[in-house]
């Protein structure tokens, strides 16, 4: 297979939201046919430029899922999916994109806070940006805050999302930016909060950079702050 | 060839009654049709009772032209089993025909009542009172006069509601040119022109059952045709209860059976004023009035398809009107569906009325209240389910918008489940790889579900903000489906028609005209807008 084929194929596959070989994807009769864990390996192996594969089938793929998102042909699994694959991919290649040179678009450090174990929209959102081309550390759920402001530190992490569904556990947020702010890092990090009871007014009161909605205004406000 | 039907939905039926109670009521229906038995006003029916063993004697003193008919139980039983259990009704397009089955509590829905008024529905701005910079889209109501075009209309959008299955004129035709002569005609032409979908009516003059018959038999491509598949039926309330015989009701019964095609026997008691309130006396009255219009069914024609048709209502006390959407409506009908099931006769029954006069909150409590529970019921056939509000005084199309959307929904939740061998294997497969996955979330997994319609979407006409926008949303989807092309007949067969039967309005064939060269200038006009915008 020749390399444009090849990047061309990683594409399909993203937009097929196909992983593996066994995943069946959005048309009929791609089982058992190699998917984006296969073809990246084979573009490892044979040692191909990570910077095309990025740029022509990942992104690439991911504008044409973005496409038919907005057109109401895919629906937010079939956008997972995608972003899994984009994930995935990015996993497998990130040992060899900084030999070549290809940064990721910033890290990103995600938790949902202490006492809270709800963690489904922290994981979707946590895919989406993976597939967007962030470097995410996912901390899991019910992280101690603590845990939090030391991986940021760690990782010297360039943003933080944050997630609560309980009433109850919400407060954890303020007191997250509470403890940035007298460890220090405070300034050299935005804070994005979410979660079903949070809202603008909440992210204003705790002193957050920012109220997501979804993982899709997370991407939208990511891209503002990096070109602001 | 392999038949194709609609699909509609197969429930496992709730049932109220034990069996026990099922044969206690078929009991005592059997014994009401021996004392006192029925009044039958129509000679022919009568001696023709008489002459299968009914004791039949005239009733000089009190009525002229009145025979008591007292029938010894084992006619009612023999002839009841010989009406067939499984029959097609046949439509314009092949699948859209209907397989009824007394055996398989498979759920149609459709229209129905042949109400007067057409309700029209329009978004008006209105700005606050208190404070001009606030306004607020209220919709505005306004009663038209039924009549051939709106008619039309009805049928047009009722055949593009994806889960209306069959097609009953919900509105009575009331143009100037209308007499009872003509009616017949009119309102199936109006109908069939319109839907391709089954379409069933009462017929308004025995007269007039021969043109329509004969209209029928131009579409279905002949006589044959029409009997292999036929594309109308009728409804024929044969009963005036309680007890009562109609003479000419009776002669349409006669001469349908004799045409060879199918029809409801209708029964609509109100209980509390023509059938007794509770639930045992109302139930037994009505199923003794449909047992013996069935008999008749079956005593001109021995397996002449019929549906035992089941409408029992309660009157409110405070002024005797008909009251649908409450709790013993839904008790009298799912024990008619029962007996039904029990003579295995499919069942016509009723659900979707309501006291409600527009569209909002009382109408969606009534009828979701009727909609579900004789869906449960497993009743094959179940009419006024689309548009109806002030009883069934009103139709209303875009409340047919907000009933199919509800209707969609009840047939997806009463759907059969999906569970067996393969399925199960299928779903151990999926665990293992999303447990093994980094995030273990399902949502990749759904979307072959998803795609194959098996996961509901969220209600249609759901706004976003602290606003409720379900009629401005379904007004607005009701227009979208209004301008697509309609179903209307081939040229050549209306030509044939209105050369062939008499009585048609001139203004149905200028309107069908109209709508072919509005519809194709629309879609002109969107061509230019494309090719302008490109």
């Amino acid at each position: 297979m020749q390399e444009q084929e090849l990047i061309e194929k990683i594409a399909f596959n993203v937009v097929q939201g196909r992983i593996e070989a066994e995943d069946e994807g959005f048309d009929e009769g791609l089982d058992g046919q190699p998917a984006v864990t296969e073809l990246l390996r084979e573009a490892v192996e044979r040692g191909l430029d990570p910077g095309p594969i990025v740029l022509e089938g990942l992104s690439k793929g991911m504008e044409v899922v973005g496409g038919k998102f907005q057109r109401e042909e895919y629906l937010i699994p079939d956008m997972l999916a995608s972003a899994e694959c984009v994930g995935v991919a990015m996993d497998i290649l990130s040992p060899h994109l900084k030999k070549a040179g290809v940064e990721s678009r910033g890290k990103f450090v995600i938790a949902t806070v202490a006492g809270d174990l709800h963690d489904i929209g922290k994981n979707i959102v946590s895919i989406m940006l993976k597939g967007a081309g962030y470097e995410v550390i996912d901390l899991g759920a019910d992280v101690p805050t603590e845990r939090i402001v030391k991986a940021v530190s760690e990782y010297q992490a360039s943003f933080l999302g944050l997630s609560a569904l309980l009433t109850t556990t919400m407060r954890v947020m303020g007191e997250v930016i509470e403890e940035l702010q007298k460890s220090g890092l405070r300034e050299g990090i935005k804070v994005l909060v979410g979660g079903a009871p949070t809202s603008e007014g909440f992210a204003k009161q705790i002193g957050a950079d920012a109220y997501c909605k979804d993982a899709f205004q997370a991407i939208d406000i990511l891209k503002n702050m990096s070109s602001g | 060839m392999t038949e194709t039907f609609r699909e509609g939905v197969v429930v496992k039926p709730y049932e109220r009654l034990s069996l026990d109670q099922v044969e206690w009521l078929d009991d005592a229906s059997l014994r009401i049709l021996a004392e006192p038995g029925i009044w039958c006003y129509n000679e022919r029916a009568a001696s023709l009772f008489k002459a299968h063993g009914a004791k039949v004697w005239e009733e000089k003193e009190k009525h002229s032209g009145c025979w008591r008919v007292s029938f010894p139980s084992g006619l009612i039983k023999e002839a009841v089993a010989r009406a067939p259990s499984r029959f097609v009704l046949g439509a314009r397009r092949p699948e859209n025909q209907l397989l009824l089955d007394a055996e398989v509590p498979r759920v149609y829905f459709g229209s129905g009542s042949e109400a007067n008024i057409w309700i029209e529905t329009e978004m008006d701005d209105f700005v606050s009172v208190n404070d001009r910079s606030l306004t607020v889209r209220v919709p505005r109501f306004t009663e038209l006069r039924g009549n051939t075009g709106l008619l039309s209309r009805a049928a047009r959008l009722c055949d593009k509601l994806e889960h209306l299955d069959f097609f009953i004129r919900p509105l009575n035709i009331q143009d100037p040119g209308i007499t009872p002569e003509n009616h017949d005609v009119n309102k199936f032409f109006a109908s069939l022109n319109n839907t391709t979908k089954h379409v069933q009516a009462g017929l308004t003059k025995l007269e007039n059952l021969n043109d329509v018959v004969r209209m029928a038999e131009l579409i279905a491509g002949g006589p044959e045709g029409l009997r292999g598949s036929p594309i109308i039926s009728f409804i024929a309330c044969v009963f005036k209860s309680p007890l009562q015989m109609v003479d000419d009701t009776a002669e349409k019964v006669f001469a349908i059976v004799e045409a060879g095609l199918p029809l409801v026997i209708s029964s609509s008691p109100q209980g509390g004023s023509s059938a007794p309130i509770q639930e045992t006396g109302m139930v037994a009255q009505i199923n003794a009035e449909i047992l013996a219009g069935i008999t008749l069914t079956q005593l001109i024609r021995e397996g002449a398809p019929v549906l035992y048709g089941s409408v029992p209502v309660r009157a409110r006390l405070d002024d005797l009107h008909d009251l649908y959407g409450c709790p013993e409506f839904n008790q009298y009908n799912i024990d008619c569906v029962q007996l039904a099931r029990f003579y295995k006769i499919p069942c016509y029954s009723t659900a979707g009325v309501g006291d409600a006069k527009v569209p909002g909150m009382q109408a969606t409590f009534e009828k979701l209240f009727t909609h579900l529970y004789m869906a449960i019921s497993g009743a094959q056939y179940i009419h006024y389910a689309f548009g109806l509000l002030d009883r069934t005084n009103s139709f209303c199309p875009v409340q047919a918008v907000l009933d199919n959307e509800q209707i969609g929904k009840i047939k997806q939740c009463l759907r059969e489940p999906k569970v067996g061998p393969s399925v199960v294997e299928e779903m151990l497969v999926t665990v293992k790889r999303v447990m093994a996955s980094s995030y273990r979330l399902y949502a990749r997994h759904i979307r072959k579900a998803m795609r194959a319609g098996e996961v509901s979407s969220p209600y249609r006409f759901e706004a976003k903000g602290l606003e409720d926008r379900v009629l401005e949303k379904a007004l607005d989807h009701m227009n979208r489906l209004e301008s697509e092309r309609p179903p209307h007949l081939d040229q050549v067969i209306v030509d044939r028609i209105f050369d062939e039967i008499p009585g048609l309005l001139p203004g149905l064939r200028e309107a069908t005209e109209g709508e072919e060269i509005r519809y194709n200038d629309l879609r002109a006009g969107s061509k230019l807008c494309k090719s302008k915008s490109s």
